[in-house]
């Protein structure tokens, strides 16, 4: 459980981060709460020359509330999500996801940049930012760009985000609608998603995206729009045409299908006893 | 690889190492440091045995570079005794209400008792079995670990109330 040997580095603000990276290029790679990233390097499944830490980097920390947005720091961690009263009555969606992310332990260290970034389909984040319509902020050393959640997944472990990107900020549109639910089926406390569902509807909208039930996170334009107009069933039936789960551990892919359809019924109805 | 400077604030004492950047905190700790309260149980980030206080949280010591921890506060186990070295109120309250069988899981389950009772004071049974989640123990069924949590939740509560 040795990884291999790198050269660590500690900046203090993005352009030194990404004055690294550009350096180094795919010989450098970001760490921010490490969660996934380091257990990764101990099966030596990653390995990298030099290791750009950004915990030192405020301007990553912060949550801002706009009128129109909200902006989370990539380096806000789960835990802070958990703990942020303003941001969870606005944004319920998003504590009751963190709640379901592993344990105490990982939650503290886990960061909601890592988390979106990182491209693990298993991740819950992700799907809950599709539902939410989310844009990513990403600063490299041509500037700035940002790209919406809805855009950033290609495959397993595969963004558009290049290697010498930083992920700076997580932005929601606001208002948020006020159903909510994330739904996750998973074999104990700790463990990835067998199948998850982020549900959203209110005011004639809806929204419904899908974590671990193909290699991305899975937004449905086709069930959000059956939701929206209230026909539960035909949402089923559309985001059972979306997912393309895979057998593995966690199960043959007709039973994570079977989970699925649970979740996401669990969901809508939860979402819809919250609709205020 | 080069070898850094690790400073930390040990339990309430300055240290310092050399290290490599790749070195784990649980490794620095038991085996530059010779700190062995926290153990390696799965090293794989599930078990919790592992478990110290960085920065006054809680956090699984396998899955963090001693790089990224270096200058932090760090208190494990050891930490947590009374001044004069006997043991502290979480500990005797494992100890009278049978919250270790093999032991194993102990340091973990109480360093991580120690901060859960900060954020959480007055917990519910409930509260406690979710706040401890992390920690693993394969000997006494959770039941007794639970009962000395709360218990120590009082011990610490009616403390309080006495000095105040
Ligand atoms: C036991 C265990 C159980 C877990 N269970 C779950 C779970 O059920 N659900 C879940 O969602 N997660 C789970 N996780 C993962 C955890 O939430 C991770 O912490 C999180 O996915 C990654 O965040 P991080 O800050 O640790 O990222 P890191 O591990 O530091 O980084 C992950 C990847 O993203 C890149 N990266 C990180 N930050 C940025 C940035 N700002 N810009 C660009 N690239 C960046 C890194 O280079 C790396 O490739 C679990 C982890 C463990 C150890
Ligand atoms: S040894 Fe760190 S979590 Fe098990
Ligand atoms: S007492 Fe043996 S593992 Fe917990």
């Amino acid at each position: 459980m040795i990884p291999s040997g790198f050269e660590y580095h500690r900046p203090e603000n993005v352009s030194s981060a990404v004055e690294i990276l550009k350096k180094h290029g795919d010989d450098a790679r970001v760490i921010a709460g490490g969660h996934s990233l380091v257990p990764l390097m101990k099966l030596r499944m990653a390995e990298m020359a030099h290791l750009v830490d950004l915990q030192e980097i405020a301007e990553l920390r912060r949550i801002s509330f706009n009128r129109d947005n909200v902006v989370i720091g990539a380096m806000t961690t789960q835990a802070e999500i958990v703990s942020n009263g303003q941001l969870s009555s606005l944004i319920p969606i998003l504590r009751e996801t963190a709640l379901l992310i592993s344990d105490p332990q990982v939650r503290n260290m886990g960061t909601m940049g890592g988390n979106v970034a990182h491209g693990d389909p298993g991740n819950d984040m992700p799907a809950v930012m599709q539902c939410l319509d989310a844009g990513y902020t990403l600063s490299g050393p041509d500037g700035t760009r940002t790209v919406k959640a809805r855009d950033f997944y290609e495959s397993a472990y595969f963004t558009v985000r290049s290697d010498d990107e930083i992920l700076t900020g997580i932005t929601i549109p606001m208002p948020v609608m006020s159903g909510y639910a994330y739904e996750k089926q998973k074999r104990k406390i700790g463990d990835y998603a067998i199948a998850a569902a982020a549900v959203l509807i209110g005011d004639g909208k809806a929204s419904v995206a899908f974590t671990n039930l193909s290699d991305t996170p899975v937004w449905s334009a086709s069930a959000s729009r059956a939701l929206a107009s209230g026909s539960i069933e035909q949402c089923v039936d559309c985001a059972m045409d979306a997912i393309e789960p895979q057998s593995d551990i966690r199960g043959p892919a007709e039973f994570k299908k079977h989970v699925a359809k649970v979740v996401l019924r669990r969901a809508i109805h939860k979402a819809m006893e919250r609709t205020k | 690889m080069s070898k850094m400077h690790v400073k930390l604030n040990l339990n309430g004492r300055e240290v310092e190492d050399l290290a490599e950047p790749r070195t784990l905190l649980i490794h620095f700790l038991r085996e530059n440091l010779n700190v062995t309260g926290p153990h390696i149980g799965c090293e794989t980030s599930h078990c919790g045995a592992c478990t110290v206080d960085m920065n006054g949280k809680s956090v699984k010591s396998c899955t963090i570079f001693v790089a990224q921890s270096n200058g932090a506060d760090v208190t494990t186990v050891e930490g947590l005794a009374n001044p004069d070295g006997s043991p502290g109120v979480l500990q005797e309250m494992f100890r009278e209400h049978h919250g270790l069988q093999c032991g194993f899981c102990t340091p973990g389950m109480i360093t991580r008792a120690h901060r859960f009772l900060q954020e959480c004071p007055n917990p519910t049974e409930e509260e406690v079995r979710f706040g401890m989640a992390g920690n693993l123990c394969r000997c006494t069924g959770y039941q007794n670990i639970v009962k000395a949590v709360m218990a120590a939740a009082d011990q610490i509560n009616s403390q309080k109330e006495a000095v105040t």
